[in-house]
């Protein structure tokens, strides 16, 4: 059994900052299972999960998922979400132009919902996992801590952002009565679920480990 | 959750744990059932035992397996203009846009909502009941129960019940619209999934997994 000397390199007190990290001790932590083992093991014996003290390209994965879902994002605004025709009239919505639509018709709560999900929390989320990526270690002006704080709250609510795509496919598969009115998704429906797993996909490849990394 | 002793500097490298996000080291102690043992560093939670959890999240399984079944063949929302009606079920929407160029939006919003969160179920059930009865491990277990973790974002049954709602208010001047049982089943659903998913004590089933190799 391998014995570990923690007293290393985060010193005898116990506070918070002077925790010894996995990587500092010349371990590598599993991600998975917590399970520890000695720096250089490849696959973790307890999960059988691979094994690294910081997930390789990390940054260049985040940063690549980020541009996809950016690319993503700008037609999900231009073209329609919903195509609506009733007996005289064609009506196309874009995300933002559904969401007026609802609030001129009294709807302000449920239209607010829609604009959080769809433009407050994609923005948000780009900028927030830019922050983090460029600000790294002990370098930022938002504590280890904040940031850390930030990372979950993106984690948790970009998922959310789906919901616009579920509305666009709930109600084009309901209004397809011929001749009143039929709704079918535009192509922004497409585009705007693509950004929205393209950016989970970026939170998900960021390392949070490396927020809390001495300065090399 | 301690950090370790400096009295004590040396420790067997499987008493330790390492926190998954901020990569802390910590010597693993067993906390009381009930109580949570949490990161010193960053607060994650690392370690919640809760006694009899494999039988309840076994048959907190089997409720979502059977609200589900309803969830999808129901319908979700009905809608009523001019005499004509309107029902959409899960099944029914997947179908429509199986044949047309949205066939990729349906196989999406279909995994999403009901093939990802089915799988997941069926992995942890796979994964848990031999240790509820107190056998070894399933074959591949450690894999199906990494695959499950991996899914767990994936799964959106919640936010497609806020989609339904949203939808009923889009609709609401289009035609009288009513909530189909289905809509409640997949709330039940959702409560259900919250109520497994803090039942769940990761770190301690890991270590069932490889104990009983
Ligand atoms: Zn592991
Ligand atoms: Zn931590």
């Amino acid at each position: 059994m391998p014995l570990v000397d923690l007293a290393g390199a985060g010193g005898g007190t116990l506070s918070a900052e002077a925790l010894t990290s996995a990587r500092e001790a010349g371990l590598v932590g599993c991600t998975r299972c917590t399970r520890v083992w000695p720096r250089g093991t490849r696959v973790c014996g307890r999960c059988g999960g691979a094994l690294h003290s910081r997930r390789p390209q990390s940054l260049q994965r985040v940063w690549g998922w980020w541009f996809a879902g950016l690319i993503c994002y700008i037609p999900a605004n231009l073209y329609p979400m919903l195509r609506t025709r009733t007996l005289l009239t064609v009506q196309e919505d874009t995300i933002v132009g559904g969401a007026i639509e609802l609030a001129t018709h009294g709807a302000l709560a449920v239209a607010l919902i829609v604009l959080i999900a769809s433009v407050a929390i994609p923005v948000a989320k780009f900028m927030a996992i830019a922050y983090l990526a460029l600000n790294l270690g002990h370098r930022a002006r938002l504590t280890a801590h904040r940031r850390q704080q930030l990372y979950e709250l993106v984690e948790f609510i970009g998922r959310w952002s789906m919901i616009d795509v579920f509305v666009v496919a709930i109600l084009s598969s309901l209004v397809q009565l011929n001749a009143i009115a039929t709704i079918n998704p535009g192509p922004a429906a497409f585009t705007f679920a693509l950004s929205v797993i393209f950016t989970m996909l970026s939170a998900q490849s960021f390392d949070s480990r490396m927020i809390w990394d001495r300065a090399a | 959750m301690s950090a370790p002793d400096p009295a004590t500097p040396r420790l067997a490298i499987d008493e330790l744990i390492a926190c998954p996000r901020c990569d802390a080291l910590h010597r693993a102690e067993l906390p009381h059932a009930g109580e949570r043992a949490i990161c010193r560093r960053c607060g994650t939670v690392l370690i919640a035992p809760r006694a009899g959890s494999y039988g309840r999240i076994l048959m907190l399984a089997t409720t979502i397996m059977i609200l589900m079944f309803g969830a999808v063949f129901f319908p979700f929302l009905q809608l009523r203009v001019a005499g004509l009606r309107s029902d959409a079920s899960v099944f029914d929407t997947a179908r429509a846009f199986a044949g047309g160029n949205m066939a990729p939006l349906a196989v999406a919003v279909a995994l999403l909502i009901v093939l990802i969160p089915v799988l997941r179920v069926l992995l942890i059930s796979y994964v848990l009941a031999p240790l509820a009865a107190g056998r070894r491990p399933a074959r591949h277990a450690a894999a199906a129960f990494r695959l499950s973790e991996d899914l767990r974002p994936w799964s959106m049954a919640e936010i497609f019940v806020i989609g339904t709602a949203v939808a009923l208010v889009k609709l609401a001047d289009l035609a009288q619209v009513v909530l189909g049982p289905a809509f409640w089943m997949f709330a039940a659903l959702v409560v259900v999934t919250v109520l497994q998913d803090g039942f769940m004590c990761r770190w301690s089933i890991w270590r069932a997994l490889e104990a009983e190799r």
